[in-house]
C-alpha cells in the first residue's frame, strides 16, 4: 500500500461481512476500514503490486466505502442499524481485534490499568511493523519504476532485466512504422520510458547484457520523451543532457505541472502578517513561501480573483514567481543608491527593489518593448514606488545613456526553458538559431552592463545576472564568456542559501572555476521555475595588467630586428573604415554595405 | 521635459487646492528632500530633484515616467488628476469619506459613492468639495466629489449619490492603456 492510500481510510468491506461479524463498533469513525484481517489484505498486496489502482478505486467510488454516505435515511435498514449500533457505544478509537475493543469498553480501572497500557502498546508495535512493511514495499515498487534507490541488490535486476529489453526497444523499422500510424499509443511510451531510464540507470551493472548500445536506449528514450510531453526533438535533446536520465524525467514531468500562485507583500505600503490577515478575511487560503523570504506569500486556493482584491489595486501586494525574488535578494540594494534594471517590464522586481531601498536612492526602469513599459508603469505606480524612472532603450545602448551605477540587474531575455509549466509555446516555437540569437544578445547585454557599473562605488559595484532558463549556452557560457571579456569582474557568492552550482564544464567545455558560485533553480527540485542567477562584482579596472602586456611587446620587439617602420595611409584607411563599421556594428547600429560606403568616402 | 509654466502651475495648485487645501504647501516646500513639478508629454510628474536631474540624460522619447504622475493636461489645457497622484493626496486630505466594506468593489469598479454604502464621513464637509474615499481600514480607494454637505447628507434616501466617482485604484487594471 502506498503511503497516500494508508493515511485515507481503509478498504471497504462488503455488507454481508459487516452484517456477519460478532459485534460490530463504531462504524462511523473512519479508521473502521481497517478493522479487517489485516494478515489477508497485505499477502494480497504482495502477490501484485499493481493492484494498487484497484484499490483506489474502490475507495473512490463512494458506494462502498464509508464516506460516501451522506444521509442515514437512505441508506438500507441494515447499515442503519450499524449506525445505531454505533452511536450508543462509548467512543474509543482502537483499530485492533474485537477482543481488544470489548476490554476497552470497560472503564479504566486501577486493576485493568497495566493489561489496557500493556495492548495499546503491543498495537502501537504492530502498527509501526505495518508502517515499516509499507514503507518497504513503497521502496520496492517504486525501485521498480524509475525512482529507485542506488542500493538495490543486484540478483533482482538480474531476474526482471533480460526478459523485457527486448521488447521495449524497437527496431528501427518498427519505429518508422510507429511514425507512420500516427505514432505509438501514450501507454506502450510511458512504459518504454520507464524501462529505459531503468536499464540506462544501471548500464555498468547490467547494461551488457542487454544486447543494445546505449546510444539505442538513450536515443528511444530522448524521441519518447519528445512524444510523450509534445516537445520538439531539438528543444528535448537540449534539456535531457542537462541533467541524469532519470532527473530529466522528472524534470519533464515538473514541467505538466503548473507552479504555485505566489504573491509578494509591498513593504512600502503594508506588513506581510497585515496582508495575510487581510486576504484571509476575503477567503484566500495563503501561508509564508518559506525560510529565504520574509515578503512572499504562497496562494493555495481563492475564492476570489486574487489580480483585483481592494488590496492588490491599492498596491498591497504583487504577484509574482517565486523564482523572481532570487535575483533581487542576490543584488540586495541598499538605500541611497543608483541601480539600474535593464529589462524590467512588468515590474515584479523593480518594484521589489524600490521595497528594499524604501523608496529612496534612485531606480532605472528600462525596457526595450515599449508596449510592455505600460504595464511597467502601472505597477512602479500602483505599488507607489516614487524613486522609479521609467526609460525604453535597448538595453545595449547603456553605458552611453548612463553609466556610474551601484547596482546592475540584468534579467535578461531568454528562451523561457525554464518556465515551461507558464508558456507550453516554448515547447515547439524554439529552434537552435533561437537560442544563438538569444545567447548572443545576452552576451552583448552582459558586457555593456558591466560597462555601466561604477566600479569605485562604495557601497556597491554589482552586477545580478539572471534568466528563467535552464539550458547552458544562455547561462554559464554567457557568464564564462563575461568573466573573459571584462577582468574586472568577478563571480562572488549570489547570497542564496539554496539552489544548485552552475556547471563548472559541460560536454566538453570547462568554464571559469568560479562558475560554481552561480546558482541554478529547478521546477522539479526547488517547485518553482527554472531559474539561473550569477552575481559578479566590479572593481576598478587593473593598470598593472596594462603593464604589464606592454613589457611583454617590448619583448616581443626586442626578438624581431628593428626595421623600418612607417604607415601607409592609403593601406591603413582600408583597415580603419573595416575597424569603424565593426564598432558600429558593435553597438547595434546599422552600416551600409561594404561597397556602397566606400562609394560614399 | 520642463518645469511648469506660469498658468500651467495655477491649473495644477487649483486641481490640487480642491482636495487638500493649503496643504499643497507641503509639497513645494518639503522638509527631507527637495521636490519639483515637471512637464512631460503633457503630463505632469512630481519627482524628487535629484532623480529628475539624473534624469535628464534620458532622450526625450525614451523617457516614459519620472517619480508620480500627479495628472495630465487635457488638449483644451485643462488638469485632470489621475489615480496616480492619490498617494498625496491622501496623505494631505483635508476632507475624507469611508465606504463600507460592501460599498469596496462598486466604487472600485468606477460607480459614484451611494449613501447606504457610506460608513463614515468627515464633520463640516461642503458641498461640491474634493474628497478622498477611502475603505473602513483606513486604505485609500480613490477620491471624488461630495454631492451634498454633510449635513444634508443625513436626509437622504439609500440609493442617492453621496459622492460623484473621479478617480478609482481600479483604473489601474481598467485604464493601463490609456493612463500612461
Amino acid at each position: 500500500m502506498g503511503r497516500r492510500a494508508k493515511n485515507k481510510q481503509g478498504d471497504p468491506e462488503s455488507l454481508q461481512e459487516l452484517s456477519e461479524r460478532p459485534s460490530p463498533k463504531k462504524l462511523g469513525k473512519r479508521k473502521a476500514g481497517i478493522n479487517l484481517p489485516q494478515p489477508a489484505k497485505k499477502s494480497k498486496h504482495k502477490d501484485s503490486p499493481q493492484s494498487d489502482d484497484s484499490w483506489n478505486s474502490a475507495e473512490d467510488d463512494g458506494s462502498g466505502g464509508w464516506e460516501g454516505i451522506q444521509d442515514e435515511d437512505t441508506l438500507p435498514a441494515q447499515t442503519r442499524s450499524l449506525f445505531q449500533d454505533s452511536d450508543t457505544s462509548t467512543g474509543d478509537t482502537s483499530d485492533a481485534d474485537t477482543d481488544e475493543n470489548e476490554d476497552e469498553d470497560a472503564p479504566i480501572t486501577a486493576s485493568n490499568f497495566a493489561a489496557r497500557s500493556r495492548a495499546l502498546d503491543a498495537r502501537t508495535a504492530r502498527e509501526a511493523q505495518l508502517d515499516a512493511e509499507e514503507l518497504q514495499m513503497a521502496a520496492q515498487v517504486d525501485a521498480d519504476e524509475f525512482d529507485g534507490v542506488e542500493d538495490m541488490d543486484d540478483d533482482e535486476e538480474e531476474v526482471d532485466v533480460p526478459g523485457t529489453e527486448d521488447v521495449i526497444l524497437p527496431t528501427a523499422e518498427e519505429r518508422a512504422e510507429e511514425k507512420r500510424s500516427g505514432g505509438p499509443e501514450v501507454h506502450v511510451v510511458q512504459k518504454r520510458m520507464r524501462e529505459c531510464v531503468r536499464i540506462l540507470k544501471r548500464w555498468k551493472a547490467s547494461g551488457a547484457k542487454t544486447g543494445r548500445a546505449r546510444s539505442e536506449f538513450v536515443e528511444q528514450l530522448v524521441s519518447d520523451i519528445a512524444s510523450y510531453y509534445g516537445y520538439n526533438d531539438f528543444l528535448t535533446e537540449k534539456l535531457f543532457q542537462l541533467f541524469p536520465v532519470a532527473e530529466a524525467l522528472e524534470f519533464f514531468d515538473a514541467n505538466e505541472v503548473p507552479r504555485p500562485v505566489t504573491i509578494r507583500t509591498n513593504t512600502l505600503r503594508t506588513r506581510r502578517r497585515d496582508l495575510a490577515q487581510a486576504l484571509i478575511n476575503r477567503g484566500v487560503n495563503l501561508e509564508p513561501i518559506g525560510k529565504w523570504t520574509n515578503v512572499g506569500l504562497q496562494v493555495f486556493e481563492s475564492s476570489i480573483p486574487i489580480g483585483a482584491t481592494p488590496e492588490y489595486l491599492s498596491g498591497h501586494y504583487m504577484l509574482q514567481a517565486a523564482s523572481s525574488f532570487l535575483p533581487v535578494i542576490a543584488l540586495s540594494p541598499q538605500p541611497h543608491e543608483r541601480v539600474l534594471d535593464m529589462a524590467s517590464a512588468p515590474g515584479g522586481k523593480t518594484t521589489h527593489m524600490a521595497a528594499l531601498m524604501q523608496n529612496t536612492g534612485i531606480i532605472f526602469a528600462n525596457d526595450s518593448n515599449k508596449a510592455r513599459t505600460k504595464s511597467l508603469t502601472a505597477n512602479v505606480h500602483r505599488l507607489g514606488c516614487k524613486n522609479v524612472v521609467v526609460c525604453s532603450y535597448d538595453g545595449r545602448e547603456f553605458p552611453k545613456v548612463m553609466g556610474g551605477f551601484d547596482r546592475v540587474l540584468l534579467d535578461a531575455p531568454c528562451s523561457g526553458t525554464g518556465v515551461i509549466s507558464k508558456d507550453a509555446g516554448v515547447k515547439i516555437n524554439k529552434t537552435e538559431r533561437d537560442f544563438a540569437l538569444l545567447s548572443h544578445l545576452q552576451k552583448q547585454l552582459i558586457l555593456c552592463a558591466i560597462d555601466s557599473i561604477n566600479p569605485a562605488s562604495k557601497t556597491g559595484g554589482y552586477l545580478v545576472y539572471s534568466t528563467c532558463s535552464v539550458s547552458v549556452d544562455e547561462n554559464e557560457a554567457v557568464v564564462d564568456y563575461a568573466l573573459r571579456k571584462r577582468p574586472n569582474a568577478h563571480l562572488v557568492d549570489a547570497g542564496l542559501e539554496f539552489g544548485r552550482p552552475g556547471f563548472p564544464s559541460y560536454r566538453g567545455k570547462s568554464f571559469h572555476a568560479s562558475i560554481k558560485l552561480t546558482r541554478r533553480f529547478y521546477p522539479h527540485v526547488h517547485n518553482m521555475d527554472g531559474f539561473f542567477v550569477a552575481k559578479f562584482k566590479v572593481t576598478r579596472r587593473a593598470k598593472q595588467a596594462k603593464q604589464d602586456s606592454e613589457e611583454k611587446n617590448d619583448i616581443l620587439m626586442d626578438d624581431v630586428a628593428p626595421e623600418d617602420v612607417q604607415f601607409d595611409e592609403r593601406e591603413d584607411e582600408e583597415y580603419i573604415q573595416e575597424a569603424k563599421r565593426r564598432r558600429l556594428k558593435a553597438k547595434g547600429l546599422r552600416v551600409l554595405p561594404r561597397n556602397q560606403a566606400r562609394a560614399a568616402t | 521635459m520642463r518645469p511648469l509654466a506660469e498658468d500651467e502651475t495655477k491649473a495644477v495648485f487649483e486641481k490640487l487646492a480642491n482636495y487638500i487645501g493649503k496643504n499643497v504647501v507641503h509639497l513645494v516646500d518639503r522638509q527631507d528632500d527637495a521636490h519639483c513639478f515637471r512637464l512631460h508629454k503633457g503630463r505632469v510628474y512630481y519627482v524628487s530633484e535629484a532623480s529628475m536631474r539624473l534624469s535628464i540624460s534620458v532622450a526625450r522619447p525614451n523617457l516614459l515616467s519620472l517619480g508620480t504622475c500627479l495628472g495630465k493636461f487635457s488638449k483644451s489645457g485643462k488638469f485632470k488628476l489621475h489615480i496616480t497622484s492619490l498617494d498625496y493626496l491622501a496623505q494631505y486630505a483635508k476632507y475624507k469619506v469611508w465606504v463600507k466594506p460592501n460599498g469596496e468593489m462598486p466604487f472600485l469598479y468606477g460607480n459614484h459613492v451611494l449613501k447606504a454604502h457610506l460608513g463614515r464621513i468627515t464633520e463640516d464637509t461642503p458641498e461640491h468639495q474634493g474628497v478622498v474615499v477611502y475603505s473602513m481600514n483606513d486604505v485609500p480607494l480613490g477620491f471624488g466629489v461630495t454631492s451634498k454637505s454633510t449635513v444634508d447628507t443625513r436626509k437622504l434616501d439609500p440609493t442617492a449619490i453621496v459622492v460623484f466617482h473621479q478617480a478609482d485604484v481600479g483604473e489601474y487594471l481598467r485604464d493601463e492603456d490609456t493612463l500612461f
